[in-house]
């Protein structure tokens, strides 16, 4: 009797135990989610200007506000007449604080640089033409020029913009398009690659190879799968790299292609896993009706098992996808980084991951910069989010027919 | 019983480690104030010092946290930076502790052995694509940079592009190990990396600051001379209020002995 009670008791504790761990586990990925979300979301409250600094113009000129890459074109000097962003046909003069600190000497300045501020507002007001990007600090209320309203990121910049200029002064340029379509490149590369090797293995690991050689090559495939992917990235800099660049006669190796090729080989033992695991749940009962039907062991395969485990191997797929998308270290070495929207196979992309990777260590916290990688983040999320969803309803089908 | 043990030997690490002064930052500064904390503490028993690496921008975030007593970093501060050190009640004191030369480097098989800060400028803003535009041979140029938010980056940037941005195109590897393996690989490449790294797999470029006047050669000699233009400072950062407590060992390194170490690291000495 008292025994079990104490049973009972155990049983108890096991049992609050495992609601409490499941509850721990699942309060983790929500609040890891929400603060992706929270730090990333401040982007669209920032001005696109470096913080602490200000714009302005002389008070004479007409041009009320300047997008964020005007304003990178026109220091770049690749927009060099007002005429161009809808001012007077006058030249655009770009001012920094050090031209203007080199128009003067130090004493006209101060030591303390208390006079600064006069001297920022005098070559301001002296040239009709200037654009100025001072600290705001040094601006005071006597200052002749006219400061240009601050503008903050907006949405649609962030989502359609071309360009990747995360630490471009005055005006940093956050254009997710380059980055995103990378990511889908390089990983659909990847899931072509790996599909049909992936299958090829799995199909000859279920039905075709017997039980020793079936016991020598599950474990060494589930190898794969514990290889560091900073290995992978260097085996595919230093073999898979120059090998594309020699085969196809390109000027660069680093490619869409070597990250498909590497990502392909890390998605490997994934696809291979789940889908051979799929297969061998087909009920002996059905294969061996097939073949006393007369059909020989390869129609066996592909018309009552491949069909049979559809829903498992999709599953395959998409998990593959999924390790593929959100693979950083490997691809940060292989692919060149570029942020251009890629169009052909054979050029440098620039992924998600590897920005984050990459970036978020040298970012100062808090800045626009650091939340823009933080949203970043927050999309790799979502993408992650829906392929696993998408997984999960496809593996719970109801079989066809 | 064991696990116990275990776990109060941890909390007695962590609690040593929170006496002993925290070094953090930057990665290019990182292996010379490792190479700096080993001798110094070597020669004072009693100092505790952690160096750990992260970059320069995590270097200044843990200063202006209290987290960190010296920021190491391969770029100045940034204003707002500065700024958030002054709203916490803070004034960040900063000491050049060496320098660093960046050396242009091209693929062995490239014919063209110098260029100028112009020639290099349209290079990296994408102006010039071709190795032909510059007296090579009909190829195409291939440029490579550091990481958008690596210090080596940004001075490159500001010091031989004149505050340009790179060309959109532009291939950025993680590391100097990375950019040199790619050029030594890929004929058209050309790129920049920290003197100290460069290996006989790649060959060196002479520049001219002067538009073509003086081209001068990437060597430790020139850079200390004043001659080489490329060279950038190495910075430890810290709060005016600790100086008492950091001072010894910023000291250490701004000694001979200090000082000779950063040549052993690869490094320029200030002096």
């Amino acid at each position: 009797m008292f025994k079990r009670k104490k049973n009972r008791f155990i049983e108890t504790i096991v049992e609050t135990l495992l609601r409490f761990s499941g509850g721990i586990t699942t309060l983790t990925i929500l609040l890891i989610s929400i603060f992706l979300f929270t730090e990333g979301w401040g982007l669209f409250n920032s001005s696109t200007v470096e913080k602490g600094y200000i714009l302005c113009v002389n008070k004479s000129n007409p041009v009320k506000n300047l997008t964020p890459t005007q304003i990178k074109e026109i220091f770049d000097g690749n927009i060099t007449s007002w005429k161009q962003v809808g001012g007077s046909d006058i030249p655009i003069v770009p001012l920094r604080m050090d031209d203007v600190a080199s128009m003067y000497t130090e004493e006209e300045i101060g030591t303390e640089f208390e006079h600064l501020p006069a001297k920022l507002s005098e070559a301001i007001e002296k040239e009709p033409g200037a654009l100025g990007f001072f600290p705001e600090q040094f601006i005071d209320i006597k200052f002749m020029g006219r400061v240009l309203p601050a503008e903050t990121i907006t949405l649609k910049e962030y989502f359609t913009g071309k360009e990747w200029y995360p630490t471009a002064t005055p005006a940093s340029q956050f254009g997710l398009l380059p980055l995103l379509l990378g990511t889908l490149w390089v990983s659909l590369g990847a899931i072509l690659l790996a599909l049909p090797f992936g299958m090829a293995v799995a199909i000859y690991m279920a039905e075709i190879a017997n039980n020793r050689v079936r016991k020598i090559l599950k474990p060494v495939i589930e190898l794969l799968a514990g290889i560091p992917s900073v290995v992978y990235g260097f085996f595919g800099l230093i073999v898979i790299v120059p090998l594309i660049r020699s085969l196809f006669n390109l000027p660069v190796g680093e490619t869409a292609l070597a990250g498909s090729i590497v990502l392909a080989i890390m998605a490997l033992p994934t696809i291979i896993t789940v889908a051979e695991d799929a297969m061998r749940t087909t009920p002996l009962a059905m294969k061996e009706s097939s073949l006393a039907l007369g059909a020989t062991h390869w129609q066996t395969i592909y018309k009552v098992i491949i069909p049979y485990a559809s829903s498992g191997i999709m599953a395959a797929i998409v998990l593959g996808i999924g390790r593929a998308i959100g693979e950083t270290m490997a691809v940060l070495m292989v692919t060149g980084n570029a942020a251009v929207i890629p169009h052909t196979f054979t050029e440098p992309v620039r992924t998600i991951p590897a920005t984050i990777a990459a970036e978020l260590g040298e970012a100062s916290v808090g800045s626009v910069q650091y939340q823009a990688l933080f949203m970043l983040g927050a999309i790799l999320f979502v993408l992650t989010l829906g392929i696993s969803i998408w997984a999960e309803i496809i593996r719970k089908e109801p079989q066809s027919d | 019983m064991k696990r116990f043990f275990l776990s109060l030997a941890m909390i007695a690490i962590i609690a040593s480690m929170s006496m002993a002064q925290k070094i953090k930052g930057s990665d290019t500064v990182l292996p010379l104030a490792q190479k700096e904390a080993e001798v110094y503490m070597k020669k004072n028993p009693s100092a505790k010092l952690t160096v750990t690496g992260g970059g320069s921008g995590i270097g200044f975030a843990a200063l202006i946290e209290g987290t960190t007593d010296i920021a190491m970093a391969s770029r100045s501060i940034k204003f707002d930076e500065k700024m958030k050190m002054q709203n916490g009640g803070k004034t960040s004191k900063q000491v050049i502790i060496a320098k660093d030369a960046l050396t242009v480097i091209v693929n062995p098989s490239n014919k063209v052995s110098k260029l100028t800060r112009e020639q290099l400028e349209a290079i990296f803003t994408g102006k010039i694509t071709n190795w032909k535009q510059v007296g090579g041979a009909d190829l195409t140029i291939t440029a490579y940079s550091r990481e958008t938010t690596s210090g080596t980056y940004e001075f490159f940037k500001e010091h031989v592009l004149k505050n340009k941005n790179y060309k959109s195109g532009i291939l950025s590897m993680p590391a100097t190990g990375a950019i040199i393996q790619s050029i030594s690989q890929t004929p058209g490449a050309i790129g920049y990396v920290g003197m100290a790294y460069v290996t006989k797999n790649v060959k060196e470029i002479l520049v001219s600051f002067d538009g073509g006047k003086n081209y001068v050669e990437p060597t430790v000699a020139n850079s200390k001379a004043g001659k080489y233009p490329i060279v950038r400072p190495l910075y430890f950062y810290y709060d005016a209020k600790k100086e008492a407590s950091v001072k010894p060992f910023v000291n250490f390194v701004l000694s001979a002995e200090g000082q000779a170490l950063i040549d052993k690291v690869g490094y320029l000495s200030l002096k």
